[in-house]
């Protein structure tokens, strides 16, 4: 058997992705037509590419059903309990550079940081008589991360998308999501807490510390490793 | 499976016991409203409690302990003063260390009574430690009291006092308000800035969201008075650290905090309290002489425990859970009874635990 590598399949996580390999003398492609999810390894032998969603890589690594695989340090976290003990971190890939933030409505000019946060909080739910609403899709990551700076009275509701529009929807007061440059954030008349960063992320490469290996495949695995320049 | 069929039986050799010393047997559902729990203990409760729904009743979580629907239960129809004991499963979820168990049972014994606070802390503190004898453990204990009553009782003003008492068991956040508040932290820039402004609302961003102008405008009141406000002295920060800071044996650290009380009278009241709990304790049998007093002990829990807590812990061995545990949680009927209260005070064991320490396998 070969050793599995998971890539996201589509857009520029993908495309970049590829010329990331390509610079180390790997060439993947995507076979046949767009619509296929079946990928082609050139440069190394005893590889394979698997194509999937970049929300599914780390449940993949984790079950070690992939060895390799590409995804978001968002991702890794929010998804893998103890991640560390699950996935190796082999290199950070330079691209997909993201931030998971704490943003509030522009117009809340009395808040600016966690400490603010809490203490409007506090006042929202005596005033409103519930939990100041937090829209986000990264609930581990933010629930920690709000433990750990001791802010209380908030609940997180799920918000899958367009979550930079739930303030204005009234369905939440803040938000906690990935942004780049912020300029969604801005356009939606948010900002982003002074201390409110969580998480920088961007695409990494990972290996599954409970993928079963043979002695070709470790041996794939560790000629893979040398050609990227990342043992 | 034979490990779980002794463990069983363990509950229910220690049920009868609790039943023994005059508790009511009660049962409560595994399946509990999550709204209630969500409202007492915040989202944090997610991360240590299974939460499923269905399209009727919404969200519910598997029960993470037996205290909230014990005290529902008394307060919709019990008669004081009461004592009860139950032995089921607990569900607690496990993110980050797959090692801990998600699925144990619990066997415990609360206490309702008005009168004697000391003697109830008392009665529960020896009871359970005496199920526990000829097990290789130590007690720890500690008074949530101590530290409400110290800043109950700092020369400053209600709002600050409020907000260090929402945070009595965030230590980290607590530790920054003080800072804050006592001057040591300097003021943000963004909030110098926001307090010099004249007209901090005007021209502001367009408002989105359901928090009103007249809120954001009532928290720049708010900042406006507590910036003017004095800030706490040095010298009771001083003092709210010496109380943190005491660990050591009940006979000692009686002595140290009745020096503290000298400074600071505000913790008189709840050094008495601390000393007729110690008497009641000699009275039943505890070695009080050798009992570990920690007062910053149980701030970190979850669970509300407002006064006497306390804590067994298998020796020499910090990677497992406590083997029982307890505490007063008058605030929590407080909160649970809309109105009405009861003081409270209770304890559970682990019978599993206890099965693990006895026959060497932990």
């Amino acid at each position: 058997m070969s050793v599995k590598l998971g890539v996201p399949s589509k857009g520029r996580l993908m495309e970049k992705t590829f010329d990331w390999f390509g610079e180390r003398g790997i060439t993947l492609s995507r076979a046949g037509s767009d619509r296929e999810y079946a990928g082609a390894v050139e440069g190394i032998e005893g590889v394979e590419l698997v194509l999937l969603s970049a929300g599914e890589i780390p449940r993949e690594l984790a079950a070690g059903r992939i060895h390799l695989g590409v995804t978001g340090t968002d991702l890794i976290r929010e998804k893998l309990g103890g991640w560390d003990r699950q996935v190796e971190e082999l290199a950070p890939l330079g691209f997909g550079h993201a931030d998971l933030v704490i943003a509030v409505p522009s117009c809340w000019v009395d808040v600016d940081t966690l400490d603010d946060l809490d203490a409007a909080a506090a006042a929202f739910r005596a005033a409103h008589g519930f939990r100041l609403r937090i829209a986000t899709k990264y609930h581990r990551l933010v629930r920690e991360f709000l433990r750990e700076h001791g802010v209380a009275d908030y609940q997180l509701v799920d918000s899958q998308g367009a979550t930079e529009g739930t303030v204005k929807n009234e369905t939440a007061e803040a938000i906690a999501d990935i942004t780049s440059t912020g300029d969604t954030l801005r356009a939606n008349h948010l900002k982003i807490l002074a201390d409110g960063l969580v998480l920088k992320s961007q695409a990494t490469l990972y290996r599954s510390r409970v993928a079963v290996m043979d002695d070709d495949e470790r041996a794939a695995l560790v000629a893979l490793l040398d050609a990227l320049g990342t043992r | 499976m034979p490990i779980r069929v002794a463990n069983r039986a363990e509950a229910a050799r220690l049920r009868a016991i609790f039943e023994a010393a005059g508790a009511v047997p009660v049962e409560a559902p595994l399946l509990l409203p999550a709204e209630t729990l969500l409202d007492l203990y915040g989202e944090d409760i997610r991360a240590r409690a299974y939460v499923t729904s269905d399209a009727l009743r919404g969200e519910q979580m598997l029960r993470p302990d037996f205290t909230v629907p014990v005290v529902q239960m008394h307060m919709e129809h019990g008669a004081e003063p009461a004592r009860y004991t139950y032995a089921g499963e607990v569900f607690r979820r496990q993110e980050d260390d797959a090692e801990r168990a998600n699925e144990y049972l619990q066997v415990g014994y609360e206490l309702f009574e008005r009168n004697n606070p000391a003697h109830a802390d008392a009665e529960v503190f020896a009871l359970i430690q005496s199920v526990l004898e000829g097990l290789p453990l130590r007690a720890a204990t500690g008074d949530i009291g101590l530290l409400t009553a110290a800043v109950a009782g700092l020369n400053t003003t209600e709002r600050r006092k409020a907000a260090l008492m929402r945070h009595i068991w965030r230590p980290r956040r607590f530790r920054a308000l003080i800072d804050r508040f006592s001057g040591r932290a300097p003021v943000p820039p963004t909030r110098a800035a926001l307090l010099a402004e004249l007209e901090p609302l005007v021209g502001a961003e367009p408002m989105i969201g359901l928090r009103t102008l007249e809120e954001i405008g009532a928290r720049i009141s708010a900042l406006h008075e507590d910036a003017a406000a004095e800030p706490i002295s040095a010298g009771e920060v001083a003092l709210m650290d010496a109380i943190l800071a005491v660990r050591e044996t009940m006979p000692f650290a009686l002595e140290h905090l009745r020096d503290i009380a000298v400074d600071m009278g505000a913790i008189a009241g709840a050094v008495e309290r601390l000393e007729a709990r110690a008497e009641a304790l000699a009275a039943r049998g505890v070695d009080v002489a050798n009992l570990e007093f920690e007062a910053s002990y149980g701030r970190t829990q979850m669970e509300y425990y407002d006064g006497f807590v306390f804590g067994f812990y298998a020796e020499g061995r910090p990677d497992l859970p406590a083997v029982a545990s307890g505490g007063r949680y008058d605030a929590l009927t407080r909160q649970l009874g809309q109105g009405r209260e009861i003081p409270a005070v209770g304890g559970v064991v682990r019978p599993g635990l206890m099965l693990e320490l006895r026959e060497g396998r932990a």
